[in-house]
This record gives C-alpha cells, structure tokens and sequence, in this order.
C-alpha cells in the first residue's frame, strides 16, 4: 500500500539547497504520512541534513558526477527506482527547468499521470486534489488523480515553507545513481549564463517591469535607473524579450520567471494572463499604463494612467528623493 | 528525405479579453467568446516555424501535421499546411474529446507510429489552454525515443538533432540522435504567416481523418480527473492616483509607497 510523500529536492548550481525543497517538505508535512527526500545531483550530499531540518525522516541521496549536468535521461533510472522503492502516495517535485523536464517522464515510466505547476495541494479523505492555473491564469483547474503515484510540481513561491528545525534527524542513505553513458542519449555541447548584473530577479523586494508599452530596447534605461536607487531589479514582459528588447533571462511570466517582490511596478504592462502568471503572488502592484482600461489595473493596488515618458522621470526623482531623506 | 510530424494543437484565442473569458463551472469547460475563433496554439505554429526552417535547407523534407480534436481542428491543420506543411492528419473521435493529456500522448504516440517512419516530432512546449507542458515528453517515452525540451533554436543534420534550450539563467547546445521529440518555445521566433498562394496550395494538400479505432489501440482511458474549473478571485483594490498634471501624479504615487513604506 503506497504511504507517504516523496520530495524530489534541488540544488542551486552554486551547490545550495533550492529554497523550493522547503517549500516542497513544508506542503508535505501538512499532507501527513512519513516524509522522504531525494536529493540528486553533484555534490549534494552536504545538503541532506538541511532537508532533515527541513522535516525529511529520510534523504535518499545519489551524488554521481554522471548528474552533474541535468539531462533527462542520466536523472531518470535513479529517480524511477527511488520512487518504486519508497512506494509513496504522493511523488513532489518543483516547477524548476529541471523538474518540469522530468516529471512528465517520471510520471510515464511508472503508469501514472502528473499534475504541473500546482499553486495549492492537499489531501481530501485518501485523495489528493491537486489546484493548478490554466489558460495562462485565467482559470484554475482542480485534479484527482486515477492512479498512484500521484505526481505533482508545484510552483516556486506558491506554497508555505517548512521551518528548519536545528538538531533534526533523519536516516540518511547513499545510493549510486546506477547509470552508465550508453543510458544517456542527449549530449550537452555548450552552457552559456546571461551575464546577470545586481540582484536576481527571483530575489528582489522591488521589480520594476517593462512591457511593449516601453516602445523601444532604449528605454529600459529608464526602468534601470529607478530599479537601481530602490535596490531592485528590472523585468519585461515575454513580448519585449520576443522583440529582443530586453534579454530573455529577465522575462517575467508563465514562460519565464515567477517573482515575489514586495512591490512591483509595472510599467508600460498591459497585463497579459501569461504576465500575471509570473506576479500572482505579489500583494503591491503599480501600474503606470496611458490605457485606463488596461488590465494590469484590475491587480494593482496603485494606478497612474499616463505616459510613462511622462511619469518616470518625475516619479523617479521623488523617489530618490524620498529614500535620499 | 527526412520526415518530421509536427503536433498542433486548436485552442481557445489566448488574445480573447479577460472581460470575456468565462467558464462553465458545471460542464468545467471554458465557453468560447461570441464572435471569437479558435487559433492554433502557437507554440505549436512555433514548432511548425522550427520544422520550416529544417525544410528550407533541406527542401525534400516532409512535414506531417497532426492535430487531435473535434472538427474545427481542421482549421488548425490547414493553417499549418498553409505555413508550409505537406499533409495533414486529423484524430477526430469523439471517443477522445475529453482525453486528459496522458490520453492524449497516447493518441498521438499510436498515430506517430502509424505515419513511421520519422525523424523529429516537434510539439510546442505547452498548448496555450492548459498549460501543462506534458504531451511532447509523454510521447516520447511511449515511443522510447530521447526528448529535448523548451528549444528556441533546432538544427537537423544526418540523423542528429542540435537544439538550443532555453535555461533560467542562459542557454545550452544539446544533441541526440534521432528519432527524438523537441519542444520548442517562443525564442524560437515568430511562426511565419501563410501567403495567398500557399493558403491556394494548401486547399489542394491532403488531411487524412482517423479515428482511434484506424491506430490500433483501445481506447486510452485517463489517468487525471478534471474536478473542478473556475475563474479565480482577484481581490484587489485600486486606488487610481490622480494629478492636474504628470509631475503631479508621479509625486502623489511616490508618497503613497513611502506611506506603505515600500520604498
């Protein structure tokens, strides 16, 4: 009889723990039932006793230089075995570049169905009901699943983290990832970082977004300076990267990043559902847009309908002003 | 020659006005937009642009389109033939109108065995209504073949596929032997827009319709069960600055964020 919640953990690729493991062992501990965590990767081992802080009973970790680099095909054998080992009711993994990849080919390989980007989770008698957005956030759909396990990722940020607890315990146990080369059959011939300057997006209290309503690659300048006296950082919606006015690291969106800023300031943003995917859980919005029946408005708690050429500069001169005070 | 069979997806217009978008909480569909006509998802026009630019370097390449839906998803075919696409295949049963997306990579693995042999199958990297991101990977581990997903940039080349992926934080070169599922997304580039005289050509090329019966495989049944669709709250109040003039405005705007002591 499957019990329990397996949690598919990560590392940052600076070697942390991805602060969505917390997330994922915290939404674990309120479905109930014993907590596992997997942790795969390269050199990840060290970061097994922070997932038993984080509530794990046991971390299963497999650190092989083969998983150094992501890739589908070397994560799967061991991924596919842990989980039929552990037999859980529940399989966790985050909506990360690497747990959305593999998750769907989790699913297959065990005669089970996934349910993506989950916003909330929880059980209801022996059921687990899984709540995701759909139609680029327009509407929410709800799951039950027919078969077990039941997958799901969840959304970074979405979902209450677990409190680490100093001096918890949990079994902790190796295990070889058991993949030869052959296995893999996509190679990796090249990684390049966009150089990111300041704070990353996914970090800052303040984001200051640009949308098509910018007219031009140039203006960004504008956003840049105000995300720079407010220690922030500058977003675009997928529009503006599409026309290659801003890079795509900075896309903000169903398809590019999820932020959480204290505040977020729109600018030029007409308020696509696959733009609100990306701020949902942002509770202070500004919206500057010369269109009054933009639908950015109907989230924001602050409105200025103008043109933002004409907006910026004054409001950006108050602000520094204000925070030189 | 290579063969490539592109996925296409008919969806509801993601363009339609969040003033208009509304669901059928019982029936828990959305209820399509008067006057508002379905589209081709367009990371799957994404994925049909992918397979274009393969065939403009190498001009005996045969691009499949394969579209699982009710009638209207002929449109959909069409529109994608008129892109450049050779034949068409439409899985129109209405055995399968309400397959989640494991039914449906189902559906579609059979029907990509039946047109074998090929060499890619190129889907978009989520179909714009549910968003789910499942069907291209789902397929390829039913067909037991390698998977590149979230592609901007897709080469062919004697049996090897390069794709461009598209990461968080920069971009990777990853390579597979074929036959392999690639999924691509919008980096790729705008998909082109039929001309006249392909939209002529397109009337004449052929879209063949199966049923799930024609593949050989009993009727799949889902794994996931929709249990509810609804149009979230937004609870929000907006307080709109205003302001004789902009200086004005932006002036009040700042003071309130000092108020709530966000700046």
């Amino acid at each position: 009889m499957p019990s329990g919640v397996l949690v598919f953990g990560e590392a940052t690729e600076d070697g942390k723990l991805n602060p969505v493991t917390a997330e994922l062992l915290g939404a674990a501990q309120r479905l109930g039932g014993p907590i596992t965590c997997a942790l795969l990767g390269a050199g990840v081992e060290g970061l097994a006793q922070e997932c038993a802080g984080f509530g794990a009973q046991k971390v299963i970790v497999v650190d092989d230089p083969i998983l150094a680099e992501y890739q589908g095909d070397a994560y799967l054998p061991p991924a596919v075995r842990i989980t039929k080992e552990v037999d859980p009711s529940v399989v966790l993994l985050p909506q990360t570049m690497k747990g959305r990849d593999l998750a769907p080919r989790l699913a297959q390989r065990l005669n089970t169905a996934v349910a993506m980007d989950c916003v909330a989770i929880e059980q209801q008698s022996d059921k687990l009901i899984a709540e995701r957005p759909a139609y680029g956030g327009s509407a929410r759909a709800r799951y039950t699943f027919n078969g077990s396990p039941q997958i799901v990722t969840v959304r970074a940020k979405a979902l209450e983290p677990a409190q680490a607890r100093a001096g918890a315990q949990a079994e902790i146990v190796k295990q070889p990832a058991g993949v030869t080369p052959d296995q893999v059959r996509t190679r990796i011939i090249d990684r390049r970082k966009e150089k990111a300057e300041g704070v990353r997006l996914e970090d800052a209290k303040v984001v200051v977004g640009g949308g098509r309503g910018m007219g031009g690659p140039e203006a960004f300048g504008q956003l840049e300076e105000l995300a720079h006296i407010l220690g922030g950082a500058v977003g675009a919606s997928r529009a503006v990267c599409d026309l290659g006015w801003y890079p795509v690291a900075a896309q903000v969106g169903l398809t590019g990043k999820i932020v959480t800023p204290d505040l977020y300031i729109a600018v030029g943003i007409s308020g696509a559902s696959q733009h609100m995917a990306g701020i949902s859980s942002v509770k202070n919005i500004v919206a500057i847009n010369k269109d009054p029946d933009a639908s950015i408005f109907k989230a924001s708690r602050w409105a200025v309908v103008g043109d933002w050429k004409d907006i910026m500069p004054a409001f950006t001169a108050k602000v520094k002003e204000l925070k030189a005070s | 020659m290579p063969h490539i069979i592109c996925l296409a997806k008919q969806v509801p217009d993601p363009e339609t006005p969040a003033s208009q978008f509304r669901v059928d909480e019982a029936a828990k569909r959305v209820i399509p937009a008067p006057g508002i006509q379905p589209v081709p998802s367009q990371f799957d026009t994404i994925g049909v642009e992918g397979a274009l630019r393969i065939k403009d370097k190498i001009p005996d390449t045969t691009i499949t389109i394969l579209s699982l839906g009710p009638d209207s998803s002929r449109d959909t075919i069409k529109h994608c033939l008129a892109m450049g696409a050779d034949e068409g295949v439409h899985i129109n049963d209405p055995a399968v109108n309400e397959a989640d997306h494991w039914a449906t990579a189902e559906v579609l693995a059979a029907a990509i065995q039946k047109l074998a042999p090929y060499d890619l199958i190129i889907a978009g990297r989520q179909a714009v209504d549910w968003d789910m991101g499942v069907v291209g990977s789902t397929i390829a581990e039913i067909l037991g073949v390698p998977v590149i997903t979230i592609g901007k940039d897709v080469q062919y080349e004697n049996g090897v596929v390069r794709v461009e992926r598209v990461l968080m934080d920069g971009f990777e070169t990853v390579e597979a032997p074929t036959p392999c599922v690639v999924t691509v997304s919008n980096e790729l580039g705008e998909p082109r827009y039929p001309q006249l005289r392909q939209i002529m050509l397109a009337a004449r090329k052929e879209v063949k319709a199966w049923t799930v019966s024609d593949l050989g495989i009993p009727t799949p049944q889902n794994r996931t069960k929709l249990e509810a669709l609804f149009v979230p709250e937004t609870k929000v109040e907006t307080e709109f600055i205003d302001g004789d003039t902009p200086q004005e405005k932006a002036e009040k705007l700042a003071g309130r964020l000092r108020e709530a002591k966000l700046i």
